[in-house]
C-alpha cells in the first residue's frame, strides 16, 4: 500500500510541476465564468441569469473538453514508463503491477479532481460575489452536483485511458487510440443512436434507447447535469426521451462510479498478463 | 556458503523462439559473473529470470534461497539491485528528484539516496534535470539507482556501452569495490577488452545455450588457443627454428627484427627456455589468448554446434 501512494504522491508532484493542475483549474475557471456570463448571450442578455442556464452551457461544453483532458492526462502512464525503460526497473521493485496503475490513478484522479473542484467553486464563488441575481443557496446544490459528475467523467477517461496505455507497446498508438475513443465516446455514439432511431422510424423501444444511452459515460454525464431544467431540452437533443422521467442522480452516478471501475480491473488484468 | 543464485536446467521459450535451452549456472556469494553473447543470446533473458520478471518455461530458478516470483519475492526485492540496458528516467525530474522516488519505493532513507549521488560522481549534477544528462550520467544514476538499499545481489545488464574510458573505469571501479564488500555482481557485457580483470567468473552464451563457464584461466585451458609470443632481435636461425618447431611452435612472421611466434599453452616455459637461450633476441613478451579470442573461439565453436543439431 506505502508503494501506491509514493508512486501517486510522484504523479501528483509532476502534475503541480509542470502545471497541469494549474492549467486544468484556470481552464475550468475561465469556461465557467465564461458561460455563466455569455451563455444566455443567444437570448440577447449578457451576464449572469440563472443558474440552470450556466449548468447546462458548462455540461455541454464540459462533456467534450473533461474527456479529452482526461485522456491525455494518462494516455502514456505506462506506454511511456515502457518506452523510458522505467517500467522494467520499476518491475524489479517491491511494486506490483496493480500496484503501480492504482498509484498512477490515485495520483491523477486526486489532480483532475482538485482542479475540477477549485476551478469550477472558484468560478461559483465569483458568480455569487459578483452576481446579484445569485445566491449561495441556490447555487451550491446544481453547482456541487456538476462538479461531482464531472470529476466521475474525468475519472472514467482516466480509466480508459489506463486500459489503452496497458493494451499498446508504442507512445504514438496509444495518442492515436485516445482520441478515437474520445470520437467514439463524444461524438459517434450520440450520432449512431441517432442514426439508429431515424433509421427505424421510431420502431426502437424507448426502453432500449434509454438502456442505450445509459451505457455511454458522457450520455450519462449530460442526463445527470440536464434533468430537471427546462432550458435541457434545447440543448439536449437525444435526451429529451428521458424528459417525462428523470432518473436519479445517485443512480446516474454510480453508473459513471461503474464505467470507472470497470475499465480500471480489465487495464490491472490485462497488465498483470503482460509478459513485460 | 550457499550460491546467491541458482538456475537448473531453465528453459525459457517465447511462442517459436527458445530463447533460454536447459541452462544451469551458479554464482557464489561475492563474485562476479560476467555474461558474455552475441545480441539475442540469452543475456537480458537470463538476467529478468533472476529479477523475476519472467517465468522460466520449466526448471527452477532459485535467487537467495527464494523463488523470485513466489511468496517472499516482495522481501527478496530490496537485496537486489538491476541496472537495465536502456534506461532514461525522468527527463522532467532533476537527478537528486529521481533517485530519491526510487529510494521511497525500495524504503532507503533519503539520505542514504543523496550520499550515492555523491558517490558516484553526480554531486554537482544532482540538481539539474535528468533531461540535461549526458549518457555517462544517466548511466552513472542508474548505477545509483541500482546501488539502493545496499543489494546482495547486482545484475548490471551493458552497464559501459556508450561510455567513455574514463567513466568506464569508474564503473568497473566500483565493481571492484562491491566485490570486497561481499556483493555478487552478475554482468553482461559484449565489450571485452578490459574487463578481465574484474570478473572472477565468465559465462558464454550463445542462441540460448551456455558454451562455456568457468574462470578464465579454466576457459583458456579448455579452449587450448597458442599463446602469442613477440620477440625482437636478430634473426631466427636455423638451428633456433628447428628447436622451436619440435616445440610445436608456428613462426607467424619474422620482419625488420620482430618476431611473431604462436606456441601451444603447455610448452610455454619451455619455448620461453629456448629464447632465453638465444643471445641475439633482446625483448621477449608473452601473451595469453584475451577474453575476446576466447569468446570468438566459443562462439564460433556454438554455431557449428548449432548449425550441426539443426542438419541433423
Amino acid at each position: 500500500m506505502r508503494e501506491v501512494f509514493i508512486v501517486a504522491g510522484k504523479e501528483f508532484r509532476d502534475g503541480l510541476r509542470n502545471r497541469w493542475i494549474l492549467a486544468m483549474t484556470v481552464v475550468f475557471a475561465l469556461l465557467a465564468m465564461g458561460l455563466a456570463w455569455f451563455g444566455a448571450a443567444a437570448s440577447g442578455e449578457v451576464g449572469f441569469t440563472r443558474i440552470s442556464t450556466t449548468i447546462v452551457s458548462l455540461a455541454s461544453l464540459g462533456v467534450f473538453l473533461i474527456p479529452l483532458i482526461a485522456l491525455m492526462l494518462a494516455y502514456d502512464s505506462i506506454v511511456g514508463e515502457d518506452e523510458q525503460g522505467t517500467l522494467l526497473l520499476l518491475m524489479t521493485y517491491p511494486l506490483s503491477r496493480t500496484g503501480l496503475l492504482a498509484g498512477k490513478f490515485l495520483g491523477h484522479g486526486a489532480m483532475l479532481a482538485l482542479a475540477t473542484v477549485l476551478g469550477f467553486g472558484i468560478a461559483a464563488a465569483m458568480i455569487v460575489l459578483l452576481a446579484e441575481q445569485a445566491s449561495w443557496a441556490a447555487l451550491a446544490g446544481p453547482f456541487g452536483l456538476f462538479i461531482v459528475s464531472a470529476v466521475l467523467l474525468g475519472w472514467v477517461f482516466l480509466a480508459l485511458a489506463y486500459l489503452i496505455s496497458v493494451s499498446t507497446r508504442e507512445k504514438a498508438r496509444a495518442a492515436g487510440l485516445a482520441l478515437l475513443v474520445w470520437f467514439l465516446f463524444v461524438l459517434v455514439y450520440d450520432l449512431a443512436l441517432l442514426g439508429l432511431l431515424v433509421g427505424t422510424e421510431g420502431q426502437l423501444g424507448g426502453g432500449l434507447f434509454r438502456t442505450l444511452l445509459l451505457l455511454n459515460p458522457t450520455d450519462v454525464f449530460r442526463l445527470v447535469n440536464f434533468t430537471g431544467f427546462e432550458e435541457a431540452a434545447a440543448a439536449s437533443g437525444l435526451l429529451t426521451v428521458f424528459s417525462d422521467q428523470a432518473h436519479s442522480p445517485l443512480l446516474l452516478l454510480g453508473i459513471l462510479a461503474a464505467w470507472t471501475v470497470v475499465p480500471l480491473v480489465i487495464a490491472a488484468l490485462l497488465f498483470a498478463g503482460r509478459r513485460t | 556458503m550457499t550460491d546467491i543464485v541458482t538456475l537448473d536446467a531453465v528453459d525459457r521459450r517465447f511462442g517459436a523462439v527458445h530463447a533460454l535451452k536447459a541452462l544451469s549456472l551458479t554464482v557464489a556469494p561475492g563474485e562476479v559473473l560476467g555474461l558474455l553473447g552475441h545480441n539475442g543470446a540469452g543475456k537480458s533473458t537470463l538476467m529478468k529470470l533472476v529479477l523475476g520478471i519472467l517465468a522460466p518455461s520449466s526448471g527452477v530458478v532459485t535467487v537467495l534461497g527464494h523463488d523470485p516470483r513466489g511468496r517472499g519475492a516482495r522481501d527478496l526485492r530490496l537485496q537486489l539491485g538491476y541496472l537495465p540496458e536502456n534506461v532514461s528516467f525522468y527527463d522532467n525530474l532533476s537527478g537528486r528528484e529521481v533517485l530519491r522516488y526510487f529510494a521511497r519505493l525500495k524504503r532507503v532513507a533519503v539520505r542514504d539516496a543523496d550520499r550515492l549521488l555523491e558517490r558516484v560522481g553526480l554531486g554537482e549534477a544532482a540538481g539539474r534535470r535528468v533531461r540535461t544528462y549526458s549518457k555517462g550520467m544517466r548511466q552513472r544514476l542508474g548505477l545509483a539507482q541500482a546501488l539502493l538499499g545496499q543489494p546482495r545481489l547486482l545484475l548490471l545488464d551493458e552497464p559501459t556501452v556508450g561510455l567513455d574510458p574514463m567513466a568506464v573505469q569508474d564503473v568497473y571501479g566500483m565493481i571492484d569495490t562491491l566485490r570486497g564488500n561481499g556483493t555478487s555482481v552478475i554482468l553482461s557485457s559484449h565489450v571485452l577488452p578490459g574487463v578481465e580483470r574484474h570478473i572472477d567468473r565468465v559465462a558464454i552464451l550463445c542462441q540460448g545455450r551456455l558454451l562455456a563457464s568457468g574462470t578464465i584461466d579454466g576457459l583458456r585451458q579448455q579452449a587450448g588457443l597458442p599463446l602469442q609470443i613477440q620477440a625482437r632481435g636478430q634473426p631466427l636461425n636455423g638451428a633456433l627454428r628447428s628447436q622451436l618447431a619440435g616445440q610445436g611452435v608456428d613462426i607467424q612472421g619474422e620482419d625488420s627484427g620482430a618476431i611473431r611466434l604462436s606456441a601451444p599453452p603447455a610448452e610455454k616455459i619451455a619455448v620461453l627456455r629456448t629464447l632465453l637461450a638465444e643471445p641475439g633476441l633482446e625483448d621477449v613478451t608473452v601473451e595469453p589468448p584475451s577474453l575476446d579470442a576466447l569468446y570468438a573461439h566459443f562462439d564460433t565453436w556454438g554455431r557449428q554446434q548449432e548449425g550441426d543439431r539443426e542438419h541433423a
